[in-house]
């Protein structure tokens, strides 16, 4: 399978990055690593006359410590948010999830950015970053803005950023020390998810989100607002899919997503209370 | 669009169009046909080559986006006629049946020994999730790469 012809250009940095893409219109699309984008336009489901490649823009590939929160450069691959030591102390459950997307061939080439700015309902950082409660950074020609995770995602495959919009940064807060839990249910180990969850806790207060649980990825706020009031985890799992909507598929009915949901819910949350 | 590619330690400079996906690249313009298209939708590994020292699917991958890279395929790993440890250990331990998944667990289990030197035979297992065989013959493949480890 091969794309449809398109226009490619490279840009240096984000400033140009974002100037080609506003030069071209709404048919140009950015390229990271490509692995969420040319599986796509291989099936020719997306079609952009031009491909704004920045995937060389380097002084966008870090993780550093910002204080109460860990910053990630957007083009920071997979590989290396799994192996980061400050991830791995000051958010594992990131670092553990980061694991967990595709094969170590994917990890090589996808990337954080990639990943957030594609907003795949089944992909695991989505969720992940939604749970920790993470901030994403866009930058647009007039400059910067944050966009809270709760906010970003709008739709399937639809996000809040605006077409001349790039993201340069995910900023996650550290956990300090919550217990946490990353479960991912699927038939072949390479795959997405049918469905998972990325939760942690800590006394009162905790965070779950849900992996291809409906069109974008989930927070399911009436477990955490459950356990906030001193439900056992057994009972506060049984919300699990108060707020998904859960589709049909191949691999699954909504009914059986539900079913899921709320045992990988209870898992996910014995683990972190553990 | 002009762009410099080394394969295995050669350097080619070649005119592409964009869209030209790198293992079309490697196998109809370098000519090196070891390295095997399979599933083309990034899920079964047959195609993987190291770019700049590491795995990657190369069906998933344009070759522009490999433009001043280093490419290693399945033929650049032998030396001076000598196979590659793991390809010897793969014929010694009998890891490849129809054997067109093997360039690409190869690869793939090439770019892990470097990452993880002494990988446990559930990390190579981990390692390898990006690779299919559809021979089902993971059994020796895996003691391939455990051997090659060890250095038998």
């Amino acid at each position: 399978m091969i794309p449809a012809a398109f226009d490619y250009v490279r840009a240096g940095s984000a400033e140009e990055a974002i100037a080609l893409i506003g030069e071209h219109g709404e048919d140009a699309k950015f390229l990271a690593g490509g692995h969420s984008l040319l599986p796509l336009m291989k099936l020719r489901l997306a079609q952009p006359s031009v491909l704004v490649d920045i995937g060389r823009v380097e002084d966008l590939s870090y993780i550093r410590d910002a204080g109460d929160h860990i910053a990630i450069g957007a083009l920071t691959r997979h590989m290396d948010v799994e192996k980061s030591p400050l991830l791995a102390e000051h958010v594992p459950l990131l670092a553990h999830a980061a694991g967990h997307v595709g094969d170590p061939q994917v990890r090589h080439r996808g990337t954080m950015g990639g990943t957030i700015a594609h907003a795949d309902p089944a992909s695991d950082l989505p969720a992940t970053t939604l749970a920790l409660g993470a901030t994403y950074v866009a930058q647009g020609p007039n400059g910067t803005r944050e966009i809270a995770a709760a906010d970003f995602y709008q739709g399937f495959l639809e996000s809040a950023l605006a077409a001349d919009e790039m993201l340069t940064e995910i900023r996650v807060p550290k956990m300090g020390g919550a217990g946490w839990s990353f479960q991912k249910f699927n038939r072949r180990a390479q795959d997405w998810a049918i469905v998972g969850v990325a939760a942690w806790r800590r006394n009162g207060d905790s965070g779950v989100a849900l992996v291809n649980m409906g069109s974008t990825p989930i927070l399911a706020t009436s477990v955490s607002g459950a356990l906030a009031q001193g439900a056992s985890v057994s009972d506060a799992a049984q919300l699990a899919a108060e707020e998904a909507e859960p589709q049909s598929d191949l691999n699954a009915s909504p009914e059986y997503r539900v079913h899921l949901a709320k045992v990988l819910v209870r898992r996910a949350l014995e683990q972190a209370s553990a | 669009m002009k762009i410099r590619v080394t394969v295995n330690g050669t350097v080619h400079d070649s005119d592409v169009e964009p869209r030209t996906l790198l293992v079309h690249y490697i196998r109809e313009v370098v000519g090196l046909t070891g390295t095997n298209v399979g599933c083309d939708t990034s899920s079964c590994g047959a195609c993987s080559v190291h770019v700049n020292g590491e795995a990657v699917k190369s069906c998933t991958m344009l070759a522009v986006q490999a433009d001043g890279c280093e490419i290693t395929t399945i033929e650049g790993l032998a030396q001076g006629g000598e196979m590659h440890p793991m390809q010897k250990a793969f014929m010694e331990n009998h890891g490849l049946q129809c054997g067109y998944c093997t360039p690409g667990m190869v690869m793939a289990a090439t770019s892990l020994l470097k990452e993880n030197p002494s990988p446990t035979e559930e990390e190579v297992r981990i390692g390898l999730e990006g690779n299919l065989c559809r021979c089902t013959g993971y059994h020796n493949i895996v003691k391939s790469v455990l051997a090659c480890a060890a250095g038998d």
